[in-house]
């Protein structure tokens, strides 16, 4: 099967290394505002924990009796750290292998840890906002308060955003990266045939 | 008969037409635009902090500048029982003294910390004028942290005055008094028995931590205020005095005699030399030492046994005497720390000391005489000149930086403002009624920020809605950027204020503390979680660990307390976010309640003295269930035994 040029391998090499910022940088966020916090909340998800007003948002939600929010809530923090280390190993090995092919197959896993990483957190909001302790002080219509799973949604009396982080837009930077050298790849002109009935 | 009816006629005309006679009032000294100069936008913070003495209520007061706002009361040396200072077992010993615990003071000065001669505002230091003492305020959590007592000290008026890098904060006796064992003596032996200390309290530059480093033991004047020398006058510390007549009886009249007291000029450099150089005594002298510790939340108070003093009737070169006319009362040193200026508040003039003609007169024993062999120096000789004419009664003088003075004056009522260089009055305005301090931003320092001066007035009367005998007092904020001085705004303040300072908003509120984090909380009573939260006997004493957080106390069910049972509840605020404080109340508690911050633990002793089933709840408005957050105590006749037993949301 077709190589790929010298130009394209190095931007599969750069997609894949572009992977590795994710374990310093938190990946996604979530953001409330209300009229008593101007200043707004802020949760952030790293690979492997949580940080930011994490107990704020706990006292704000117990009385509608959401569950407490913590690292154990997250089972995905013991494996990510591999998943995302896998990923980077397929993309290195796509860069050695250089072929059409390998382009492909790093390009479509790592399309479908991003469809997989939102279907999760679809999950992980769906059952956060239906799973309301029925004993709670406020009960909230419908028994759901689910936060949005990407952009902004209105929640009583907090506005809430969720959206990607640091790590997240430099994976789309890399895949990016990626995009450009399929294109690449089907666009340049083929690499010099010699032409049977010109040569001598 | 006509006749008389003519006169009656002209009479009630001239009566008519009197109040048209009348100068104008302050209605007129409003110009157009003040309105919009004094208003900070909804949502918009004020440019400057002004820490404002309470006087007789003890406390300090947060104003914005230029709105006039009253931000915060800060309890310093009287019982809050709106938060509990002086009233929770943890705040008590910050009011303790040698005479044991005392709820009230006066509070007449605030000094703002200071490095070269410009303001820092890490600290604010305020006077205990009654019974002695030094507090110092934290301006990183608006909070008392420190208060130190003043031995053989009576009247502490002339304090807190602070040198240009915090070195040291001044605290001079109004009062003379017989100190030592020997004070039990006749009053009429004052010259002899009686002696006027000037403390010397070191300032720790890192922790601000203060400690009483010398005496000077001075002659029974009457000291009234001070300042320190700065820029090219650091190392000096100047002193106004009246009663130098030394009399003991009907000092409104034996105490104005002389025609001129005296400025004491100290070498504090000099002296500190003599310190170090162990010439200092050491005596007995009682008074205690009381700080708070921000990890533990709570005071402690420690009883200190010895003082150095200094005699500087033996130790030349430190004290030297100014003659200045007729009772000054403030001394202020102008920015540069080139000018002296007395305040006598019977004088017809300002005198305005020159310091570099105050050491060429030192240096050339330009001397009138002495006391006691402290050299007294020629008032020609220092003077600088006298403005003229100032206006009857003057107080107290700050500067703008610009080369100009603005001095209070009482009597008349009205600031003054001169140039310091030429010694002309340039302009002066009414104030409503009769100033006493004066403030402007950065005045006292050497870098004046030269925009608003506030009047703060001993007068109210007619200012405000009336509200019976007692009147708020009352302070005008003036624009000064221009070459005459503007009234802007007439504004109420709280308790008595004297001295206030003010510093840029910018130096301090992007690093003021939140709340307490939970993990660094080092109280023996302090709960990390409600998990933790109980009750436990300890003979009559019973200890109850509790927690707050929105919106329950745990536990809130408590049974098996008996009456006569010393009840000591620790609350821990476990909130972990801004502006969450909770209240703790009980009812039927004789003290007062407690309003703990989010992270800190605080501790309310109860004694029940009757059987019944106690309420207790919170009162902070914390959150939408803040009327659901209470509990109950049950009390049990003495010697019962009623299981002791709590809980928190169990249901039978």
């Amino acid at each position: 099967m077709k190589s790929l040029s010298f130009f394209n391998r190095i931007l599969v090499l750069l997609a894949a290394l572009l992977i590795i910022p994710s374990y310093f940088t938190p990946l996604w966020q979530i953001s409330l505002w209300a009229p008593q916090y101007p200043e707004g909340l802020n949760m952030k998800i790293w690979i492997d924990h949580l940080s930011g007003n994490v107990d704020q948002i706990n006292g704000v939600n117990h009385y509608i009796g959401m569950r407490h929010i913590g690292n154990e809530m997250f089972p995905e923090f013991s494996f990510l750290i591999y998943v995302i280390g896998a990923l980077v190993a397929v993309g290195v090995l796509a860069f050695l292998i250089g072929k059409r092919w390998s382009l492909y197959a790093f390009f479509g896993l790592i399309t479908l840890f991003g469809l997989a990483v939102l279907a999760d957190m679809y999950r992980w909001g769906y059952q956060y906002g239906h799973n309301l302790d029925p004993k709670a002080a406020i009960k909230v219509e419908g028994m759901s308060y689910q936060p949005p799973l990407i952009g902004y949604k209105e929640l009583l009396n907090f506005l809430a955003y969720s959206g990607p982080d640091t790590g997240s837009w430099i994976i789309m930077g890399g895949v990016g990266l990626l995009i450009l050298a399929i294109v690449r790849d089907r666009f340049e002109k083929p690499a010099l045939v010699k032409n049977p009935y010109t040569s001598k | 008969m006509e006749k008389k009816v003519w006169l009656l006629a002209i009479g009630l005309t001239a009566v008519a037409l009197a109040p048209g006679c009348k100068p104008k009032g302050a209605q007129t000294a409003i110009t157009g635009d003040a309105a919009s100069k004094v208003y900070v936008a909804p949502g918009n913070h004020d440019e400057f902090y002004n820490i404002v003495s309470g006087g007789f209520n003890g406390q300090m007061s947060v104003v914005g500048l230029p709105s006039g706002r009253v931000l915060k009361i800060l309890p310093v040396f009287s019982v809050n029982p709106e938060n509990g200072w002086g009233y929770s077992e943890e705040s008590k010993p910050m009011l303790n003294t040698s005479q044991g615990f005392v709820p009230w003071d006066d509070l007449h000065h605030i000094a703002i910390s200071t490095t070269n001669a410009e303001h820092d505002a890490r600290w604010a230091f305020g006077n205990a004028n009654n019974t002695p003492r030094i507090a110092r305020v934290d301006l990183n959590t608006f909070k008392t942290v420190e208060i130190i007592e003043i031995p053989n000290s009576a009247g502490n008026h002339s304090s807190p005055f602070i040198t240009q890098n915090t070195e040291y904060v001044v605290a001079g006796t109004r009062f003379s008094v017989p100190v030592g064992e020997n004070n039990d003596v006749s009053i009429d032996s004052y010259k002899e028995n009686f002696k006027g200390y000037i403390s010397f309290i070191g300032v720790n530059p890192e922790s601000g931590e203060m400690n009483l480093s010398f005496q000077i033991e001075a002659p029974p004047f009457n000291f009234d205020l001070a300042r320190a020398g700065k820029n090219k006058s650091h190392g000096w510390f100047f002193f106004s005095t009246y009663n130098t007549e030394m009399a003991h009886t009907l000092l409104e009249v034996n105490a104005s005699q002389k025609d001129k007291d005296f400025i004491m000029a100290v070498n504090w450099k000099k002296a500190e030399e003599y310190v170090k150089a162990g010439q200092g005594t050491k005596k007995k002298a009682k008074y205690v030492h009381n700080k708070w510790n921000e990890e533990t939340h709570s005071a402690t108070s420690t009883m200190m046994e010895d003082v150095l003093t200094l005699d500087p009737t033996v130790l030349k070169d430190i004290v030297y005497f100014i003659p200045c006319p007729k009772s000054p009362h403030g001394t202020d040193t102008d920015p540069t720390g080139e000018f002296i200026v007395g305040s006598g508040k019977l004088a017809a003039i300002i005198p305005v000391f020159s310091f570099t003609k105050m050491l060429a007169a030192i240096e050339s024993k330009d001397f009138e005489g002495d006391i006691n062999g402290m050299p007294v120096l020629k008032y020609e000789s220092v003077l600088h000149g006298e403005v003229v004419k100032p206006g009857l009664g003057p107080l107290h003088t700050e500067f703008d930086g610009k080369g100009f003075a603005y001095t209070s004056m009482f009597v008349s009522s009205e600031i003054v403002k001169w140039n310091i260089e030429t010694l002309e009055v340039v302009d002066r305005v009414p104030t409503y009624y009769s100033v006493g301090h004066l403030s402007v931003p950065g005045g006292p320092t050497g870098k004046p920020h030269g925009k608003y001066m506030v009047a703060y007035n001993k007068i109210t009367k007619d200012r405000y809605l009336p509200t019976g005998p007692e009147l708020a007092h009352s302070a005008q904020l003036y624009d000064i950027s221009g070459d005459k001085m503007q009234l802007l705004l007439d504004f109420p303040t709280i308790g008595e204020p004297h001295y206030a300072e003010a510093f840029p908003a910018s130096l301090i509120k992007d690093r003021q503390v939140k709340f307490y984090p939970i993990e660094k909380n080092q109280s023996p009573y302090a709960l990390k979680g409600v998990a933790d939260a109980r009750v436990e006997r300890k003979g009559n004493e019973v200890h109850v660990y509790m927690t707050s957080i929105r919106s329950n106390f745990r536990p809130d069910n408590i049974e098996g307390v008996n009456v006569g049972d010393e009840v000591y509840f620790h609350v821990t605020n476990l909130e972990q976010d801004w502006d969450v404080p909770h209240g703790f109340a009980i009812k039927g508690a004789n003290t007062a309640e407690l309003l703990i911050m989010p992270g800190e633990t605080s501790t309310l002793k109860w004694v029940p003295d009757r059987t019944g089933v106690f309420p207790f709840y919170c009162t902070d408005f914390c959150s939408a269930l803040h009327q659901e957050m209470q509990g109950y105590l049950r009390v049990s006749p003495k010697g019962s035994s009623t299981t002791l037993k709590f809980s928190t949301g169990e249901v039978e």
